[in-house]
């Protein structure tokens, strides 16, 4: 029977082992020979360096043959170019099967990365380029770092995805920071869209002992590891608070977690508890702890679906399923917008900051119009007062947005966009009106959210070029954009759809021609179970709070306010018409509406009286998990039916879709990992999503 | 108004370690990146001298494509963080480029269009071999305008040979050896290693490195070694590759100024540019090219050779050292010439070599305050030689 260990090696059997390369340097000031360990996958920095078992095993070796030296003065570590190491080759994970193999994996990184600080000599970590996880914990057992001004990243992302910082991190960060700095990195950061520091704040936070410039860093990092090895440079560090503070810390960040995830995912409470009880404990005991933790979690659903999750936006988003050969694409060279609203003002910002094209605006009423314009010129000086543009960025940017009261403009256009009201007829006919003055070629895109594309396109002579372009509001925020192809829609059309789309940096998704595609058919769905059991005679704040174990980004309610109570109506009612059997309209919601109430919730957080008093009436109140339990199960039943209908590709689609068009969390894996593990698809359905296991691609 | 011509003065220099080229030190290093370390490394160790004060940086490359190309001047200081006020440029004259830039940009001082100035250059012969790309015109040969070997500069030493008639092979050697000699004294002494800033390699097989030292030298290289190497150029010829400075790769840097500049910011100064002399010779020759360039030097200074306290001349070839030396009757171990050794131990990383050649010339002044004059002198491919003429600005005014 093979040791734990060579049996992860063996599920790691397509591991890029990132060699750890050593070589003699000598050190200036006559300090004597250093070991300078170079983390090398021998691929560019377009593949990172990561820690498998084989390359923890690599570096071991190369520390092994430090330790048995007695003529070195010092040992050092540093990445490849641009990159020292993003953590922990994740890529096997889910392939480990049982908790002993799971637990072999968190202990060798111990094992080997913890060897770095208890050499005999001094050890330095040259973090020369982007650093995560376990590649942060190399650094952070070394006994100084030293730090590139040029890093671009540098986070400890465990908890984002599911797991904890467990190489050392939730021990050794806060003893060398304390501990409210190292829970900014260890949950914060993860918490907030995983967020990244750069070099400048590695140094400022007091991670890093000193920062050089990137043009010649390792030879700097060098000189000031002389420096230190001769005692000329003595490194103090501030003391860290082991009282009150450090308890203080752990409870806010408890408060922040509870708040963003009521419980959903065990990832960041458990990091938490590690921080807490590091005070207390002692390096092995900390240790020992982490490794347990990384067992437990590494067995989890939400690791697995987040793994699952950050393929999707990794991967997946990047090579759309159903996309055409992108040679078919044509060029865009100019993009017009019918329309002159906030939501047309937004799409031309977008054209032009991305295409770097010329885009014209066009509305009936020149008041409106200028407005426009004059948004998107306003947005354009923001952009310079932060510093993001350029003086000569905004000039050329400026002079690109601009607006036209007649379509005429659109003449030489390959793209035309309409941002205009929400209905058939109005569409149908701003889309005649330009095409009747563009090329044959250019492509009519629009922007709706729930309408037909086919039957908008129908009375075209050139119904080919349309394609639905559906962005999220705020548009600047949301990557997802569902192309929607139509009946007729050809080839040429959707691949310069999808060139387009990758230009503007949205994560493209194709969606069939149904009613309002996916994010918003699901989102009025779960909503509509929500609003549904408000309407029978539950309370509003209990429907609303039902659905917190999820841990979503904003609750239902909220999100009705977010969308605006009007514009959500709208789609329920086209999806009621379109499927009567699933989807209804709360009257409530209706009368909402009707009452002109556009807040949900009042400046206090609480739900504005008027709209409580809408909302009730009605005899049969549900508990919580009864809500919860109906809104995961229509959910359930409706991802069936739309994979059925081909709606999408494949579960993996409507995930991405989730996660980037609606902020989903990678904990439940966008849904429907979720929905599998917590046993609704089989209750549903009769069979899971995914009866092999999450795969993203 | 007439102008009034500017003193110059050599403030600094700094270069890295040369490496040997192909398999060497620098095998999986960038040319650039050289010229940036030593760019970096002359700043920091003037921190007197406000990065925006340069007025222009000089950087010399043989081969100006790939890494050396895009006007390496430019580009190199732009990489090396100098503010983009700072303009830049590329030079070439082969052997000569460093020191090419050196007196084109000091010329512009002493014009008054510049305060302070960078001069350097750079070869990388590993990834630029010599001759790449080059594309002679026809018209050479069928005209007859240069003889055939011209082009091949180890031919050009053969010549040398058939034109001085008494340099043989033994005595080029024992010139070989007394360089590696010198140099390996200097090295203990520390001497060398002044000007080095030790300087970062890559290698994908072995990780990231540091150059601390020159790769070629050859401490403790016999006559009788030296004997049985072949003589690649001519069948039973005299030029091998001991006798002759290797293919390396390496980067040099100089910090030029205006007297009065320099002693405004409190910056060194040196050495005092005196003047400079550029002559051509037959191509096939082109290793007796500092002779007529330093005698139009010495003719125009009203000056002989008795005036030159010390001589550091670029080691292209033994024989063309000897040469030199033998048409201005010194002897070929005179102490003047060349006291740390030269290119046949050091290296030639071609269009680098003239600032070396400065920053151990500037060196050897402070240690020698009785010494008033010496020079700079390396020949040039098609058939060149260049000589600077540079005063030491510690002469105490007593002696030559």
């Amino acid at each position: 029977m093979s040791s734990p260990i060579e049996q992860a090696r063996e599920l790691f059997a397509d591991e890029v082992v990132t060699k750890a390369l050593s070589r003699d340097v000598e050190l200036p000031y006559g300090a004597g020979t250093a070991v300078l360990i170079t983390l090398d996958n021998g691929h560019d920095h377009t593949k990172p360096n990561t820690f498998g078992p084989g390359g923890l095993l690599s570096l071991n070796e190369a520390i092994d043959a430090a330790a048995a030296r007695t003529d070195i003065a010092a040992v050092a570590i540093t990445g490849k170019p641009f990159i020292f190491a993003v953590g922990a080759d994740l890529t096997g994970v889910p392939l480990l099967e049982n908790r002993d193999q799971a637990h072999a994996i968190g202990k060798l990184g111990h094992d080997v990365l913890r060897r770095l600080g208890e050499l005999d000599v001094p050890t330095f970590a040259f973090v020369n380029g982007a650093a995560m996880g376990g590649g942060v914990e190399a650094a952070l057992h070394c006994r100084y770092r030293t730090v590139s001004s040029g890093v671009p990243a540098f986070a400890l992302p465990e908890a984002f995805l599911g797991l904890v910082p467990g190489w050392g991190g939730t021990y050794l960060l806060p003893h060398l920071i304390g501990a409210e700095k190292a829970l900014k990195l260890i949950i914060e950061n993860p918490l907030n869209q995983n967020k990244m520091i750069k070099g400048p704040q590695v140094r400022e936070l007091g991670i890093a002992d000193a920062m050089f410039e990137p043009a010649d860093f390792v030879e700097e990092s060098l000189r000031w590891a002389a420096k230190v090895v001769k005692g000329d440079i003595t490194v103090e560090r501030p003391e860290v608070d082991k009282g009150e503070a450090w308890d203080q810390a752990v409870n806010n960040a408890r408060f922040l977690v509870e708040g963003k995830l009521h419980g959903a995912a065990p990832a960041p409470v458990r990091a938490l508890d590690l921080v807490a009880a590091a005070k207390e404990r002692t390096r092995d005991e900390g240790f020992a702890a982490e490794d347990d933790a990384l067992a437990d979690l590494i067995m989890t659903d939400e690791l697995k679906a987040g793994l699952y999750a950050f393929d999707l936006v990794q991967k997946r988003a990047k090579r759309p399923a159903g996309a055409p050969d992108k040679s078919l694409a044509r060029k865009v060279n100019k993009v017009g917008v019918v329309g002159a609203g906030l939501m047309a003002g937004q799409l031309a910002l977008l054209f032009a900051r991305r295409l770097d094209v010329p885009v014209v605006l066009t509305d009936l009423d020149q008041e409106r119009l200028d407005k426009g314009v004059d948004y998107v010129h306003g947005e354009v000086d923001k952009l310079l007062a932060k510093g993001r543009i350029g003086q000569d960025k905004a000039n050329r940017l400026k002079s690109q947005v601009t607006g036209s009261l007649t379509k005429d403009a659109f003449a030489d256009a390959d793209f035309v966009i309409e941002a205009v009201f929400e209905k058939m007829e109005v569409k149908q006919q701003v889309f005649a009106e330009v095409e009747a003055v563009v090329s044959p070629e250019a492509i009519l895109a629009t922007n709706t959210s729930s309408l037909s594309v086919t039957e908008m396109a129908s009375r075209l002579e050139h119904p080919e070029r349309v394609v639905g372009f559906h962005f999220f509001n705020p548009v600047a925020v949301l990557p997802l954009l569902e192309l929607v192809r139509g009946e007729k829609t050809d080839e040429a059309a959707l691949a310069t759809a999808f060139a387009t789309a990758k230009k503007l940096k949205k994560t493209a998704v194709l969606c069939k021609d149904a009613p309002a595609f996916v994010v918003n058919r699901l989102l009025t769905l779960f909503m509509g179970e929500v609003l549904g059991a408000v309407e029978e005679g539950t309370e509003p704040e209990t429907a609303d709070r039902a659905v917190a174990p999820l841990g979503l980004p904003m609750s239902p309610l909220l999100l009705l306010q977010l969308v605006g109570p009007a514009v959500a109506l709208h789609v329920s009612e086209t999806l009621a018409t379109a499927f009567p059997d699933r989807f209804s309209v709360s009257e409530q919601h209706r009368r909402m509406v009707e009452a002109g109430k556009t807040q949900v919730f009042g400046a206090d957080f609480q739900i504005d009286p008027e709209v409580k008093e809408l909302f009730s009436g009605g005899g049969k109140a549900s508990s919580e998990q009864e809500i919860l339990d109906r809104a995961l199960e229509a959910l359930a039943k409706e991802i069936r039916i739309m994979l059925d209908e081909g709606v999408v590709a494949e579960a993996a689609d409507i995930d991405l879709c989730l996660i980037t068009g609606a902020g989903w969390p990678f904990h439940l894996g966008g849904i429907t990992p979720y929905l599998d593990f917590s046993g609704v698809s089989e209750r549903v359905n009769g069979a899971k999503f995914h009866p092999e296991g999450y795969k993203a691609l | 108004m007439p102008r009034t011509a500017r003193d110059v003065v050599f403030v600094d220099g700094a270069r890295t370690p040369f490496g040997k080229a192909g398999k060497g030190l620098y095998a999986e290093t960038r040319a650039d990146d050289l010229v940036v370390r030593v760019i970096r490394e002359l700043l920091r160790r003037n921190p007197q001298l406000p990065p925006e004060r340069v007025d222009e940086v000089a950087i010399a490359a043989t081969t100006q494509i790939g890494d050396q190309g895009l006007t390496i001047g430019r580009s190199a200081a732009l990489l090396a963080g100098l503010p983009r006020s700072v303009p830049g440029y590329a030079i070439d004259r082969m052997c000569a480029g460093a020191l090419t830039a050196a007196t084109t940009a000091g010329a512009g001082i002493s014009f008054g269009a510049y305060d302070v100035v960078i001069a350097g250059g750079v070869e990388h012969m590993g990834r630029h071999p010599m001759g790449e790309g080059v594309d002679p015109n026809p018209r050479f040969l069928s005209e007859k305008l240069v003889d055939p070997s011209a082009l091949v500069m180890g031919n050009t030493a053969e010549n040398l040979h058939d034109r001085f008639p008494s340099i043989t092979k033994e005595r080029a050697d024992a010139y070989a050896v007394r360089s590696q000699d010198k140099v390996a004294k200097a090295y203990a002494e520390g001497k060398i290693q002044q000007d080095l800033v030790e300087t970062l390699v890559r290698s994908v097989e072995q990780g990231f490195g540091l150059a601390s030292a020159d790769e070629p030298p050859r401490a403790g290289t016999s006559m009788e070694d030296l004997a049985k190497l072949k003589t690649p150029f001519r069948a039973h010829g005299n030029v091998t590759p001991g006798n002759a400075a290797g293919l390396n790769d390496g980067a040099t840097g100089a910090i030029l100024a205006a007297e009065d500049v320099a002693a405004e910011m409190g910056l060194d100064a040196r050495m005092r540019l005196v003047d400079f002399s550029f002559a051509g010779v037959e191509p096939e020759v082109m290793g007796v090219g500092p002779v007529p360039a330093t005698e139009k030097l010495l003719a125009r200074q009203g000056m002989s050779m008795d005036d030159i306290g010390l001589i550091e001349i670029n080691e292209a070839f033994a024989v063309q050292v000897l040469a030199f030396l033998e048409h201005f009757g010194i002897a070929d171990d005179d102490a003047r010439v060349n006291p740390w050794g030269g290119a046949i131990a050091l290296g030639h990383p071609l269009a680098s070599s003239g600032v070396r050649l400065m920053m151990q010339l500037s060196r050897l002044f402070a240690e020698h305050p009785e010494v008033r004059y010496g020079l700079t002198t390396m020949c040039v491919g098609m058939g060149m030689g260049g000589t600077v003429l540079w005063e030491n600005t510690n002469w105490e005014g007593n002696a030559k």
